[in-house]
């Protein structure tokens, strides 16, 4: 790859890491659990990203097979939560 | 092949962006259920313009990143709205600027 591709690469990089940093705000001062399963969700699913473009810089197709199981098992939390809080769990 | 590189590597930039502009509608929403909308319609499109860029810059992973992009665009709407759906018939609080609410109508018809 070259120069600039691995520039912009970086720059989205720490964009995202941003992004997470600003969702963890909210999962910390969330005032109810729902709001901390949202920042959860998004939190989950933006790391999916970031997982798939370490991938990419390191060069290891491992990290995608572990990428879709750990969204696999994001979607299954959120949906705990949900059975959780309507009490038919 | 140089400029297929390059217009990856923006699209996983603008991804990016996204996924920051719902960093910040999280944080600037007054409500859960306007929180959960901007999460995940824009988390879910941030990763799919991530996945497709990734897949420009190397077409070799193509199979695995459009996987991983299906799977997110099919999963994480079905989660959210059990979520919200949960706590809405849980008594979760709505904004006091909330004039329209379809579903409480519906589920008081039924």
């Amino acid at each position: 790859m070259s120069e600039i591709v691995l520039t912009l690469l970086f720059i989205a990089g720490f964009i995202m890491l941003l992004a997470l940093a600003l969702t963890f705000i909210r999962f910390i001062i969330g005032p109810s659990l729902i709001d901390r399963t949202i920042s959860f969700d998004v939190i989950t699913v933006g790391s999916l990203g970031l997982m798939a473009l370490i991938a990419l810089l390191e060069n290891r197709q491992i990290y995608l097979d572990v990428n879709i199981i750990y969204g696999l098992l994001s979607f299954v939390a959120v949906i705990v939560v949900g059975k959780y809080i309507s009490k038919t769990l | 092949m140089e400029y297929l590189q390059i217009s990856g590597a923006v699209l996983v930039l603008l991804g990016a962006l996204v996924l920051l502009i719902a960093a910040i509608g999280l944080l600037r929403m007054p409500d859960s259920y306007l929180r959960v909308q901007v999460g995940t319609k824009a988390s879910t499109a941030g990763v799919a313009l991530v996945m497709i860029g990734l897949a420009l810059i190397i077409p070799a992973w193509f199979g695995k990143l459009f996987i991983i992009m299906l799977f997110v665009m099919m999963t994480n709407p079905v989660s959210s709205n059990v979520l919200m759906r949960a706590a809405h018939r849980n008594g979760h609080p709505k904004s006091p600027k909330t004039i329209v609410d379809h579903l409480e109508e519906d589920e008081k018809t039924l």
